[in-house]
């Protein structure tokens, strides 16, 4: 029995413990903000918070997610919108949308670590996740909105 | 906002209105109406508190169309609104077309809406009008009231609902539509309905749809065009934890249109679970021709066709004549690679067989194409397929061929539970109705001025047709109007021609389709007749494009595609083309940036989907030939602009879509299978490789509203290897540009 936490809720898993996280998120528990786009750790979509570590779901088995809390795109402005969350709808950052979660997820754990990033931090810290509507610029513009290193 | 609902099946349309509602018919009539065949049809309604119901028929696949056309509506209406709820409509052809595809929703729509807006608020007029008991020219809707300024008089829409649900819908030359200077929403830079959504993981794609008991296919399709299964073993499949059991899906019958592939599937009570059954499935395939097939030996055979006369297509002057008397002559041959979509969400859809019918939820850009093709699959009728669509987590042209839906179909009937299909990254990458590879052959004869007097360009291409006939070799009319056949250019002999060539691959429509090989060749070869002309390369376009006129486009053995409209409406305009060359010209600063070695800027300017765009690309090529993009400028005449904002993030996508095509993108084949298979091997652009930053620069026109999905990325390769030759001498005839060394 796998236990782990997730978005606050503890959970118990029995299934099998090669199963990536990301499917036990959108298949068992609904949790579909994270994203499926590669299942190989190349794009990013389904970022998600481990112990608080951007991490890619797609390839992270529930045996390393026992005993873990896990934080989701659904959990992330749960209690209160997080910046980047404001910032993303003040630039119109989407188009599809459909990588922003993984987008959001990853820009919350840079802004965690480096709260003033410059553009190469950005540029290393989000070069893992793919937007193929190229909403690139806009992206990087919330960052610095939500960081305040830029109006 | 976005249904997609669990349990129940009424989040469709009809019954997503209350009950009460006043529903509006708008009569799209055939014989005014610009495109035919749009039946009568159901685009809002209102209900009794108030609420604007406006149907979105288009799909969302980040364009914001589902947003902007009922913002449109909205607009005339006189609706606030924060008062409007978007419903996506199912699949009916009730309400026009919804192939979204080809970026023409508000070219086709634009009127539409307006008039649907425009009914609804002269109906509410009229109510209001015979409630207050005066002449309802006094009534005017304003911002979700009807207002009768002489008394003062004021009433909500919902007030109105009942009485004006009685009265008859009023005749289109009864309508008055708003001035532009009464406008709410048109020309304003509202933001989508879906943005919140998006920050939150909340909005519904087809891969989140569900329905109950449904069960997880993952499917092992023929690795060769048109192959056979043979034979299958699955006793080690049985084994796998949660798999519940096998099932074959039938190849398809020639033309392969959007049958499914074929293949065997695994299913299971999760997608974790299905896709480790299938690693355990044995299969045995009969390869057929494709077996051989080999992108080497094919790049060569059509590099060696270009080389030959082909079908004539387009004839101006007398090209031989010209050749044989000129004294200067330059040639050049470029070769595009397939591409493949890679949408971030893969195909995926969810279907239930139940008592002959069908109900899918699906991310499609066409839910009619769904109906048509899961009927034509199952034997049924098309109006026995519910095809309710869902957000589309990018589609570029990928999803409007619905094969998936029909192996979600086919399965569920042989289950008897409702199925799940989502391809993996690696299924779409080596099933994908891949972008043509094409070949090109540029020959100029040159005056002392360094123009050309001459111009023969040759295209060889496997065509979309092949879709829809087995037999296909030539391009299709609207491959070949596509930047081809309506070469703009001031020059007295022109001609092209089309040599014949088969798919060995399913080839299809992707963002741009074959402008972008035509652009690529095109505007290269310009770029190379400017450079051996030691001409300025803004000057030497204008030159080329010649004095403002619109330019008749008279192809051979074929109407002019031009989207399917008319020359007079839409015409080759060089005016506008010229517009936009200046005008982006100057906001790159183009005049005061000299190319300087390991930076430059480069340029190209294209006309499509009736859009005029120029694109300036600055290049950085560092001392290890390493490629960045520190700022594209874009210049966009669309026409009428609805929503700026939305309109300046596609171009704004589209440079980086073009980017990924130019710098990297590239699909092989080798023993008929496709080598490719995720995102290591088919790389597309990420930030620190996309333009750091582009400026689009939006021309206000009054025009007619023409395409923006699209027209951002034809000229966007040519102009980043014009900047590239001037930053560094190299000349890249080949795209992806990774595979030239540049130092």
């Amino acid at each position: 029995m796998i236990q782990l936490k997730v978005n606050g809720s503890a959970k118990k898993f029995d299934g099998d413990p090669e199963m990536p996280l990301l499917w036990y998120l959108r298949d068992v528990l609904d949790y579909t903000g994270t994203k499926f786009g590669c299942g190989a750790g190349l794009c990013g979509a389904c970022t998600v918070h481990v112990n608080g570590e951007a991490t890619r779901s797609c390839v992270t088995s529930m045996k390393d997610a026992a005993g873990k809390d896990i934080t989701t795109i659904e959990g992330l402005g749960a209690k209160s919108e997080h910046p980047l969350q404001a910032a993303w709808k003040h630039c119109n950052v989407s188009q599809c949308g459909y990588c922003q979660s993984g987008q959001i997820m990853q820009a919350a754990a840079l802004l965690k670590t480096k709260p003033k990033p410059t553009d190469s931090d950005i540029d290393s810290a989000m070069q893992g996740n793919i937007c193929r509507c190229g909403t690139y610029q806009r992206i990087r513009q919330a960052i610095q909105i939500a960081a305040g290193v830029k109006a | 906002m976005n249904r997609v609902d669990k349990v129940s099946r009424r989040g469709f349309l009809g019954t997503a209105i209350g009950a009460g509602a006043l529903v509006l018919g708008v009569q799209i009539n055939e014989a005014e109406g610009a495109t035919p065949a749009w039946m009568p049809s159901v685009y809002l309604g209102i209900e009794p508190n108030g609420t604007a119901v406006i149907v979105a028929h288009r799909s969302e696949m980040g364009t914001g169309i589902r947003s902007v056309l009922p913002m449109v509506v909205a607009d005339e209406l006189e609706a606030d609104w924060k008062k409007v709820r978007v419903e996506q409509a199912i699949g009916d052809t009730k309400y026009g077309s919804q192939n979204t595809d080809g970026s023409c929703s508000i070219r086709d729509f634009y009127d539409a809406m307006r008039e649907a807006g425009a009914t609804a608020r002269l109906m509410l007029e009229q109510a209001a009008a015979k409630k207050w008991n005066v002449p309802s020219a006094e009534c005017k809707g304003q911002n979700h009231f009807v207002v009768h300024s002489k008394s003062g008089k004021k009433a909500a829409y919902g007030e109105l609902v009942k009485v004006a649900s009685t009265l008859p819908v009023p005749k289109k030359a009864d309508l008055r539509l708003k001035p532009e200077s009464e406008f709410r929403y048109i020309g304003k830079e509202l933001p989508t309905i879906d943005q919140a959504d998006h920050t939150r993981g909340a909005g519904k794609f087809g891969i989140d749809a569900k329905m109950p008991g449904m069960l997880y296919a993952s499917i092992e399709r023929p690795p060769v065009y048109g192959a056979k299964l043979r034979s299958f073993d699955d006793a080690a499949v049985k084994g796998v934890k949660g798999v519940v059991r096998t099932a074959t899906i039938e190849g398809f019958k020639p033309p392969h249109m959007f049958q499914a592939l074929g293949g065997v599937a695994v299913l299971a009570d999760s997608t974790w679970a299905a896709a480790q059954g299938r690693k355990k499935l044995k299969v045995e395939w009969d390869l057929g021709p494709n077996g051989s097939f080999d992108s080497a030996k094919e790049k060569a055979e059509i590099l060696a066709k270009i080389k030959q006369p082909g079908k004539v297509v387009r004839n101006v002057g007398d090209v031989d004549k010209a050749f044989a008397g000129a004294g200067k002559v330059h040639e050049a041959s470029y070769y595009v690679p397939l591409l493949s979509h890679a949408p971030m969400e893969p195909p995926a859809a969810v279907a239930e067989w139940r008592d002959g019918k069908v109900v899918t939820y699906a991310a499609t850009q066409n839910p009619q194409a769904v109906q048509e093709a899961v009927a034509g699959a199952m034997g049924i009728k098309k109006e026995d397929v519910t095809c309710h669509v869902t957000l589309l987590g990018g589609g570029f042209g990928r999803k409007s061929k619905p094969d998936y839906v029909c192996e979600a179909a086919m399965l569920s009937k042989q289950v008897g539970k409702p199925v799940k299909v989502v391809w993996s990254r690696e299924d779409d990458i080596k099933f994908d109705f891949y972008h043509a590879n094409a070949g090109m052959y540029m020959k100029a004869a040159l005056d002392a001025k360094g123009k050309p007097t001459a111009w023969l360009h040759r295209s060889v291409f496997p065509s979309i047709g092949s879709t829809f006939d087995a037999s296909a070799e030539y391009g299709q009319e609207f491959e070949m109007g596509m930047g081809w056949v309506d070469l703009p250019y001031a020059i007295p002999n022109h001609r092209a021609e089309n040599g014949a060539h088969k798919n060995h691959v399913r080839i299809g429509w992707m963002r741009a389709v074959a402008h972008i090989y035509h652009a690529f060749a095109i505007h290269s070869f310009v770029d190379e007749l400017a450079a051996a002309a030691n001409r300025d390369r803004v000057e030497y376009i204008l030159d080329l494009l010649g004095p403002d006129r619109n330019v008749p486009i008279e192809p051979v053995g074929m109407k002019y595609w031009n989207n399917d409209q008319d020359q007079t409406k839409f015409p080759v305009d060089t005016a506008r083309l010229k517009r936009v060359v200046q005008l982006v010209a100057e906001k790159s600063g183009w005049a005061n940036k000299k190319p300087t070695k390991g930076r430059a800027l480069g340029i190209a300017a294209h006309r499509s989907f009736l859009t005029y765009v120029a694109a300036v690309v600055e290049v950085e090529v560092d001392d290890r030939g390493r490629v960045t993009i520190p700022r594209v400028d874009i210049a966009v005449d669309a026409g009428q602009i609805i929503n700026p904002e939305r309109a300046r993030s596609q171009i704004e996508g589209a440079a980086v879509f073009g980017t990924s095509l130019a710098m990297m993108g590239e699909i092989t084949a080798a023993d008929g299978r496709i080598v490719q298979s995720n995102f290591n091997n088919y790389p597309v652009a990420r930030i620190n490789e996309a333009p750091k930053v582009t400026h689009v620069h939006l021309v206000p026109s009054k025009a007619p509203a023409a395409g923006i999905g699209e027209p951002g990325v034809p000229p966007i390769a040519p102009a980043i290897t014009s900047a590239i030759f001037a930053a560094t001498g190299k000349r890249i005839r080949e795209l992806p540009i990774r595979k030239t060394k540049l130092v």
